[in-house]
């Protein structure tokens, strides 16, 4: 459909011997969030990436509002790197920058974006710091202080405060306790909806893909063996693996 | 007179033209790092190499060359750069800020403002201005090329936030005519404002990181800040104790063994060209 | 054909593959038609596929073969071929489900569980939460319980809170899955009266009940789901 924000098709990546994308095509629309699943190694981080632009294809295309991504020059890749994507990496420490005050990692991408009133900038961290429930006093703390979950926090709040339109998130919830996943899936999820997000997110928790999409991939070797609604592929497999992955997990 | 068996300004003719390039080539794309050669020269890098092949590259024999180091002319470095030019290039070399042609410095900017027709050459040690914030070095050059300087600006935001001021004193780094983010070399913050538009060609060499870059004629120079926390040239608020000037930036000095402090012009020859002690009112 | 929801030929057969590929067949060529104010009742033995069918008709399961129509903004739309985003918008706005067990969301009060869908439907928020609590109060659950989420509320206290975002935004089409199981009398005249406004507002309703007698009341006529038998045949 034309009003896709992400449109990508014919997507080819090896690895070798390994088909890391075999012949994938995608879509996401303006406020949809996606979940791409799959055990280790089934591509779906490497489609991601694809996605955002940090590797490219063999071959296939992607088109991000009508252009292709890996057409565009680096330079314009970046501006919408920081613009209008986000990418929340799964080890925080890969998205944050650790000996920079919690308020100064908030406030990178608007100084990026060109805002230049240290009191304004500060403002915006502190409603951000809030947002994601970090208390605003621990704004000039280092981030290296910070516990796991936090760290996360952080992260998704310095990707959020440009307002981006597209964000990709790889494992969001992959290295903490079960306890602090459940309250980093559920800020995820109000947040998303709250600002509209389209969000592609790679995770192998059925649950939490579950709870945060509306629309479901099923990866596995490098190919999309089943997609749509996230209640009906997760309620209704078809495909063998889907079947085997569903019944993997307890009562998701 | 040159002394036999050297070339005029030491650096062979094919080193100078590939030189003269890089210098081209920088001056065209002001304050753009611009990889050059660079020879070894006969004193260590750390005492002006870069600077030392960019004036030869650009003195001729009927230059005055002027040599600074921290504002003074009679310093060992500045000393010995002006002695090895006048060996030999035999040019004429002066003390005197507006009779030189080529001035090479380190660390200041001359406090008399200089004029078309000059150049200034700064002994840069560290050419790149992000070195401390993004120890990539290839990352530092798509940054520059995609004028990617948000993270500068966090340098800046954290210092504020820590210290509710930015503390860097020297150093200060600027944009260059709207587009590169450039190091001024360790010149005072206080001499910032002197680059901006200056009516002299400014030339920036790194000897031991191999680079050049220039600043134009009357080009934009502006020292990075925000609009709620504007740059601000700083001096030690005193008074010369020789020439009682207040607006030139002053050395500090500790006179006798119970720790006494004076205050003294970092540049000599300003100092030196005002009527001595009629202090100027506050 | 002015049917808010029907079916046309359809069949659902589970395809079991991690049980070497044994196949069940579930529904075939059902035909239902429900028109709007009018309620029907799934009726046949337990394991005869009643539930199946309610979710293939929410979409929830897919479709072996066949159509479930759902008149959504004016046009017919085919649940089971429709694309994702479609099948939200038709749930959106016009098809409602009312499932047995409530889908608990960590952290999410009851009043806000309620009022999502509204919110979503382009209600203000203030609006939102305000009918929801009404609605709540009218399934009796205590004001002081609308503030916290509800994983930790009794069976029955759930479903309420299932009832009251099912009820709460008016669909044109609402499916309701046994929604007096675990209710008391009382509340059972509240569901009783709530099917009744809906109706007579036009909303076209399909429901299993367990309870005959909340049945015989609510119902417009019965829908038999036959069990397949030919399938060890």
């Amino acid at each position: 459909m034309s009003d896709a924000l992400m449109q990508a098709s014919g997507l080819t990546l090896r690895f070798g011997a390994v088909a890391a994308l075999d012949d994938v095509a995608l879509e996401i629309h303006p406020g949809e969030v996606v979940a791409i699943v799959g055990e280790s190694g089934s591509g779906k981080t490497t489609l991601l990436r694809v996605l955002a632009g940090m590797m490219a294809p063999a071959s296939g295309q992607v088109l991000y509002a009508g252009e292709d991504v890996h057409a565009m020059g680096e330079s314009a890749r970046r501006r919408l790197m920081r613009s209008e994507w986000g990418f929340v990496h799964q080890n925080p420490r890969d998205g944050l920058r650790l000996r920079v005050s919690a308020g100064g990692n908030v406030g990178e991408r608007l100084m990026a974006a060109g805002a230049r009133h240290y009191g304004g900038i500060r403002a915006e961290a502190i409603e951000w710091l809030k947002r994601v429930e970090i208390d605003p006093a621990r704004i000039d703390d280092m981030p290296e202080k910070f516990s796991g979950g936090m760290q996360q926090r952080l992260q998704i709040a310095r990707t959020l405060v440009t307002q981006p339109k597209l964000v990709f998130m790889d494992e969001p919830t992959g290295g903490l306790d079960v306890s602090v996943q459940a309250k980093l899936l559920d800020l995820i999820r109000a947040l998303v909806a709250e600002l509209g997000l389209a969000v592609l997110i790679v995770t192998h928790d059925i649950a939490a893909a579950r709870l945060l999409a509306h629309r479901i991939l099923v990866m596995r070797r490098g190919q999309v063996v089943e997609q749509g609604l996230v209640d009906r592929v997760l309620d209704d497999p078809q495909h063998p693996y889907t079947q085997l992955l569903v019944s993997s997990v307890l009562a998701a | 007179m040159i002394e036999a068996g050297y070339n005029f300004g030491y650096l062979d003719e094919n080193t100078k033209r590939m030189i003269r390039r890089a210098l081209l080539k920088a001056v065209a794309l002001p304050g753009f790092q611009v990889p050059f050669g660079s020879r070894e020269m006969p004193l260590p890098y750390g005492w002006g190499t870069g600077g030392i092949q960019v004036t030869a590259s650009v003195l001729g024999p009927d230059d005055t060359l002027k040599v600074i180091d921290q504002g003074a002319d009679d310093t060992t470095n500045a000393v010995s750069i002006r002695r090895f030019f006048g060996r030999v290039a035999g040019v004429a070399t002066t003390e005197k800020t507006e009779e030189a042609t080529v001035i090479q410095t380190r660390h200041r900017v001359p406090e008399a403002p200089l004029q078309e027709g000059q150049i200034l050459v700064y002994q840069v040690p560290m050419p790149e201005p992000l070195f401390r914030l993004e120890p990539r070095v290839a990352e530092t050059k798509r940054m520059h090329a995609l004028a990617d300087y948000g993270l500068m600006h966090v340098k800046l935001y954290e210092d504020i936030a820590r210290h509710g001021a930015v503390t860097t004193s020297y150093n200060y780094p600027v944009l260059v005519n709207g587009r590169y983010l450039m190091s001024p070399s360790p010149i005072p913050a206080f001499d910032n404002p002197k680059l901006h538009r200056m009516a002299a060609l400014q030339l920036f060499g790194a000897g031991r990181e191999k680079r050049i870059y220039a600043v134009p004629p009357y080009t934009d120079v502006r020292s990075l800040d925000f609009e709620d926390h504007p740059f601000v040239p700083v001096r030690a608020d005193a008074a010369c104790v020789i020439c009682g000037s207040r607006s030139s930036y002053l050395d500090e000095l500790i006179v006798d063994d119970t720790g006494k402090r004076a205050f003294v012009c970092s540049d000599t020859d300003y100092c030196a060209s005002r009527p001595p002690l009629e202090e100027e009112a506050a | 054909m002015n049917a808010a929801i029907r079916t046309e030929h359809l069949s659902k057969t589970f395809t079991l593959h991690l049980q070497g590929g044994i196949c069940i067949p579930v529904l075939q060529d059902v035909e239902l038609s429900v028109a709007p104010g009018e309620c029907v009742a799934l009726a046949g033995p337990s394991g005869a596929g009643k539930s199946t069918l309610m979710r293939c008709l929410y979409g929830n399961y897919g479709a072996g073969s066949g159509h479930v129509w759902v008149r959504h903004a004016g046009v017919e739309v085919d649940i089971t071929s429709a694309d994702a985003r479609l099948v939200r918008a038709v749930r959106r706005d016009t098809l409602g489900y009312v499932s047995q067990f409530l889908r608990v969301i960590p952290r999410v009060s009851t009043q806000d569980i309620v009022a999502e869908p509204l919110m979503a439907r382009g209600v203000a928020k203030e609006e939102a939460r305000a009918r929801a609590a009404a609605l709540l109060a009218r399934l009796n659950l205590p004001a002081a319980l609308h503030g916290l989420p509800p994983a930790t509320f009794s069976g029955g206290e759930q479903q309420r809170v299932n009832l009251a975002r099912g009820f709460a935004p008016g669909y044109p089409v609402l499916l309701l899955d046994e929604p007096t199981a675990s209710l008391d009398a009382g509340n059972r005249e509240v569901v009783v009266s709530l099917i009744a406004e809906a109706k007579r507002a036009g909303t076209a309703i399909i429901g299993i009940f367990h309870d005959t007698e909340v049945r015989d009341r609510v119902a417009d006529r019965l829908f038999e789901v036959a069990p397949i038998q030919s399938a060890a045949a």
